[in-house]
């Protein structure tokens, strides 16, 4: 269970006290943007200060493993001789500029990053919203009818699913889908996001990135599903015990009605915070299956600056990373509040 | 378990120490725990299959010499599918893969462990430390478990990895400082339900310092839960393990799970359609992981009937 998953059932758990009244919103949004700035000030400053006050020469640290002439290192030297306090200022008022290039690609970090964000969010918002949509329709029909075969099934391959590793999943897939195994013929490729050759935007290009991105896709899809499936069917549960449900099919309700008006919507909250707050956990997942399908995006980058090392490369991901946390959080929590007065307290 | 300890109320207790009739109740809740425990299936599936892993584990190097992990003094052919002296193939050095799956649950078990018990530690002693301190102190615990919540769990461990050098120890480390924060949030949220009751409340009334009240009475209340949670953390830890590894941030000289994946990777072993490369040591991380979940759903089980 990541992290995130557990916060959401914790605070599953244990609802804050609950206002009716439905505190202003307008309070509410500000609450969190200023929280949210709070959390972006720690992860930069945290940022900064890790890669400093870590064992070990920074110098050595940033070109471990590569050959730089005398004067690239005096040059990183005189940077990092800076005092401490200037160095800070300097990061604070622009973060996105450290003065140290990439050690592999000899550019400016974001330089290079800019490079490879677009097949990554391609990737993660198909796979994102795919697993949503399929977990939460199989979570919600094992929940409806608890204890059923289909029930014990999907528990049992989303437990399954959850205990993998995404990158060996993605492994295994290739090597039945793509190399092909015995009898079976490989039919999708086992790289890349294009055929080279192709015309990007002509009608075969699109198809031709359609059919590179069906594997990566697929197996993210599998690797997140399992949770969203599985907390979809515990709301549900919990919802079934509630009360109003008596009172809708007392009315005669029938039972399709009562699930779909009455028990869903009410369950589907923590499942939908879930995807909001999950894409930490969706952006690890990229790192490895990225790198197992050669799919040029930031996860393939992070293996590169990984393998290099080059920590200022990997540096700037990680901020990168983190700011798209945060700023996810926020709009989960403002959505949710917009939707549920409850949560507003 | 020993017959003259009978359970609680029984009147022969009644004229033993307090000790001995506190080691007779903690005997008994045990005994009716295990009882409930007992019935549930999938955790019972799961208990099996991890005794399974720690025999494997405990018994590798008698069931494989620790040469047979040397690449110099390998011995069959590179990457060649299951025959007979290989019931499952070999690597790109000829090893045999048995062997290495093997020897692969030492490090993996011992890491999802060790840095669950660090884990847990931290996750425990922040998360009562912020349910118990009102004011500033509670404050800053909360946040700063907020804040570690926020920064994703693998761009951190792989930038601590990285910046770090990789060896066991320091993977450990990593999972342990970088997995902590769920804990802290469900301790600090049951702490904060064990503050509000009346028995604290008379705790401090009677004069008990903050140490007594933390140690005595919110602990053995929040434990259970740390101890449902800690399998779950584990299961956690393990995957964790697997990817770093994988990733390259693992022990360059020990054999786990995760590193034969990445050999295999780095081999070619998906292009050479090596799947009895592929499969054992993931085969082996879904076990393993399953059945730490399984108990762990199980530990939540009996712990909380109505979630059931």
């Amino acid at each position: 269970m990541s992290s995130t998953q557990e916060a959401a059932l914790a605070s599953a758990d244990h609802p804050t006290p609950r206002r009716y009244a439905g505190g202003g919103l307008g309070t509410y949004v500000v609450r969190r943007v200023l929280s949210a700035a709070a959390t972006m000030l720690f992860v930069l400053v945290f940022n900064f200060f890790l890669f400093r006050l870590l064992p070990g020469d920074p110098i050595s640290l940033y070109t471990r493993g590569r050959n730089m002439d005398q004067e690239q290192l005096r040059e990183l030297r005189r940077e990092l001789d800076q005092p401490m306090l200037t160095q800070f200022v300097d990061y604070l008022t622009n973060p996105f500029s450290s003065g140290v290039d990439s050690t592999q690609f000899s550019r400016p970090v974001w330089d290079v990053i800019g490079d490879y964000v677009w097949p990554t969010v391609i990737l993660l918002s198909t796979a994102t919203i795919l697993s949503a949509v399929i977990g939460i329709a199989i979570g919600i029909r094992g929940g409806w009818s608890r204890g059923g075969t289909f029930d014990r099934v999907s528990t049992g391959t989303s437990l399954t699913l959850y205990a993998m590793p995404e990158f060996w999943l993605g492994m295994v897939l290739l090597i039945l889908l793509s190399t092909g195994v015995g009898p079976l013929p490989g039919m999708f490729p086992s790289g890349g996001t294009i055929t080279p050759g192709v015309d990007k935007w002509s009608l075969d290009g699109i198809l031709d990135q359609l059919w590179h991105l069906f594997l990566p896709a697929l197996t993210l899809t599998l690797a997140y599903l399992a949770e969203y499936a599985l907390v979809m069917r515990s709301s549900l549960v919990d919802e079934l015990r509630q009360d109003y449900l008596t009172t809708a099919r007392a009315k005669g309700m029938r039972e399709k009605l009562v699930r779909r008006r009455h028990a869903v919507p009410n369950a589907l909250l923590p499942t939908v915070t879930l995807v909001f707050l999950n894409i930490g956990f969706v952006v690890s997942g990229a790192i490895t299956v990225e790198t197992v399908y050669s799919w040029p995006g930031l996860g393939l980058l992070s293996y590169q600056a990984i393998r290099g090392p080059d920590i200022p490369l990997l540096q700037a991901i990680f901020l990168l990373f983190s700011i798209s946390v945060v700023v996810a959080n926020l709009v989960a929590d403002v959505v949710v509040a917009a939707v549920d007065p409850r949560v507003r307290a | 378990m020993t017959p003259d300890a009978g359970p609680a109320g029984v009147p022969a207790a009644a004229v033993r120490s307090p000790r001995a009739l506190r080691r007779a109740r903690q005997r008994a809740s045990v005994r009716r725990f295990w009882a409930t425990y007992r019935r549930q299936r999938a955790g019972m599936a799961g208990l099996a299959l991890l005794g399974l892993f720690l025999v494997a584990a405990l018994a590798a190097p008698l069931l494989f010499s620790a040469d047979e992990l040397e690449v110099t003094k390998a011995t069959g052919e590179v990457l060649a599918p299951p025959s007979k002296g290989y019931p499952l193939g070999t690597d790109e050095a000829g090893r045999s893969v048995l062997a290495l799956v093997v020897w692969g649950t030492r490090v993996s078990l011992l890491v999802g462990v060790a840095a669950t018990v660090i884990s847990m530690t931290i996750g425990t002693l922040v998360g009562i430390g912020s349910g118990h301190f009102g004011g500033w102190a509670g404050g800053i615990l909360e946040r700063l478990t907020d804040w570690f919540l926020v920064i994703p769990f693998l761009p951190l461990a792989i930038v601590l990895a990285t910046v770090l050098g990789s060896s066991l120890l320091n993977i450990i480390v990593v999972i342990g400082v970088t997995s902590w924060p769920g804990t802290a949030r469900l301790v600090r949220a049951q702490t904060l339900a064990v503050e509000s009751r009346p028995y604290l409340e008379r705790a401090r009334v009677l004069g008990g310092g903050h140490w007594h009240q933390m140690t005595r009475h919110v602990l053995p209340n929040v434990m259970p839960l740390v101890l449902a949670n800690t399998t779950l953390t584990v299961a956690i830890a393990i995957l964790s393990e697997t990817t770093l590894s994988f990733l390259g941030l693992g022990d360059p000289f020990r054999v786990s799970w995760g590193s034969m994946l990445d050999n295999a990777f780095a081999a070619g072993a998906i292009s050479a359609g090596a799947w009895w490369y592929l499969l054992p040591p993931g085969l082996c991380v879904v076990a393993v992981v399953l059945a730490f979940t399984l108990v762990g759903r199980a530990l939540e089980n009996v712990l909380d009937p109505g979630r059931r």
